[in-house]
């Protein structure tokens, strides 16, 4: 199938961030393609406060199947969230819980005034009550489709479909 | 033979001994401990990895760093960790080792850690417990303290960043110790081209050679241009034998000293897996000196327990 341009869609998702990010605005990107996202997100609106990342293998609801077997990195989050507007970033939203997971995660940082939600791309089929506020593009996918977000060497977006499960 | 440690996946079902884990496993596990040294800085310094699961600390030898921080590691990952002082409790009503497990299964044991003087233990019982569980070897005999092994690579390559062109000396007491078993086996495997062990001849074991160490019985020749300096815990039982004149004829070969340590590089560090001995084999100002990284080493354990415990709990 025809997949949109990504970076028609970082530019478009930028554009409509831009209305609902300040200065003190706390970016997160969850890894990988939400960290990407929100490296150049954080670049483009000039954010000040320094960018955060979320690695949410440690709050994943499927451990206890799916285990601990892919390279885990750090979560950073260089700022206080207490009482502070944060943007999470992830590159596709589906079923919710891997921002369920995100949620959490914050929370053991501190209590965040404010959460809201920008994805790259919004497939629907949510499993929980999670919306996103700022989103590239709706799109509809065959279910058991993997999409995400890619880099060629240059550093340029685009999305890949691929059959495999989602890596666990 | 297949290894006991692996499941039929070959994936990490108990950590019985470092000895024939791949080196894949290894870094693994440094860097999911990496990732959880960054968890005990924030507010809530839990993950819910591990919630409604069921730990036990099985201590059949006493242990205060090893087993407080197996507890602490267990309880950051938000496991429900039960202590059991083996010494003073079943053993000595002369219940034997499989029945004490037994009994704790039907409590709904998730996770054993294991200390025990008998060497094979925590293989005993690891061939022993139903599949859904797993086993940690916190300790047995003189064969192997695989988590102390880990938390020692850890620190190593936390500060000396990789494996390459290091020199590693472990000096002192090898026969009797586990720790040093574990910890050349682990710098083995992940390609430490020059690992020396240094100690009287009746400390160190024959044929130690084999290990892939090289053998030294004189500390100014062994520690010449070294980067790690590991110095072993001396036990106090073993000075009445007949393997050691005493303890301050062995602080005098032996005891590292700031004037033996400045033979090392400049910025080599100094490791002790605890508790020390201060005049036996470490002199207090080294201890305490800028090359020392012994505390750091008891905080990446608890870091390094974490990632052994979630990575076994998730395969």
């Amino acid at each position: 199938m025809d997949l949109p341009d990504a970076e028609a869609l970082c530019e478009e998702l930028a554009r409509k961030l831009r209305a609902g990010v300040t200065e003190s605005t706390g970016l997160v990107g969850i890894r990988t393609g939400g960290a990407w996202l929100a490296e150049r997100l954080h670049r483009e609106l000039e954010v000040s406060t320094p960018m955060g990342t979320l690695d949410i293998s440690f709050y994943r609801d499927d451990f206890d199947v799916a285990g601990l077997h892919h390279p885990v990195k750090p979560s950073q989050i260089p700022f206080d969230v207490n009482g502070r507007h944060i943007v999470v970033i992830d590159d596709v939203l589906y079923t919710g819980r891997t921002v369920r997971a995100a949620m959490n995660e914050l929370f053991d940082y501190g209590r965040p005034g404010k959460i809201e939600l920008a994805a790259l791309v919004d497939r629907g089929e949510r499993q929980l009550p999670i919306a996103a506020q700022y989103v590239g593009a709706t799109l509809s996918m065959p279910a058991g489709k993997l999409l995400r977000l890619a880099r060629d060497e240059r550093g340029k977006f685009f999305l890949r479909l691929s059959d495999a499960k989602p890596a666990a | 033979m297949r290894n006991p440690q692996l499941n039929g996946d070959g994936k990490l079902q108990h950590l019985l001994t470092i000895e024939g884990l791949p080196r894949e496993i290894l870094v693994h596990i440094l860097d999911t401990a990496a990732s959880f040294i960054g968890v005990t800085e924030r507010e809530v310094k839990k993950v819910p990895l591990l919630r409604g699961k069921s730990v036990f600390n099985l201590f059949f030898e006493p242990s205060t760093r090893t087993r407080t921080t197996f507890e602490i590691a267990a309880k950051r990952l938000s496991a429900d960790v039960i202590n059991l002082n083996i010494t003073v409790s079943s053993s000595t009503k002369g219940e034997t080792l499989l029945d004490t497990v037994d009994n704790l299964c039907a409590m709904h044991a998730d996770m054993f850690v294991v200390r025990h003087s008998s060497s094979g233990a925590a293989h005993l019982i690891a061939s022993h417990v139903a599949p859904h569980v797993h086993v940690i070897n916190a300790g047995d005999g003189r064969h192997a303290h695989p988590t102390q092994g880990l938390l020692d690579i850890y620190t190593i390559r936390h500060y000396k960043k990789d494996f390459t062109g290091l020199s590693v000396a472990i000096v002192g007491d090898v026969l009797h110790s586990r720790v040093a078993r574990s910890l050349i086996h682990g710098l083995t495997t992940l390609g430490a081209p020059d690992v020396r062990v240094i100690g009287p001849r009746t400390l160190l074991p024959t044929g130690v050679e084999q290990l892939g160490v090289s053998v030294h019985h004189d500390m100014r020749e062994g520690l010449a241009g070294c980067d790690v300096v590991v110095m072993l815990r001396l036990q106090n039982e073993r000075m009445k034998g007949p393997l050691l004149p005493s303890a301050q004829e062995f602080f005098k070969s032996y005891g590292l000293t700031p004037q033996k340590l400045v033979l090392a590089k400049p910025d080599a560090i100094v490791m002790h897996p605890g508790p020390m001995n201060r005049g036996v084999e470490i002199d207090s100002s080294v201890a305490d000196g800028p090359h020392s990284v012994i505390l750091p080493q008891v905080t990446f354990g608890i870091a390094v327990r974490m990632a052994v415990m979630s990575i076994l709990a998730g395969n």
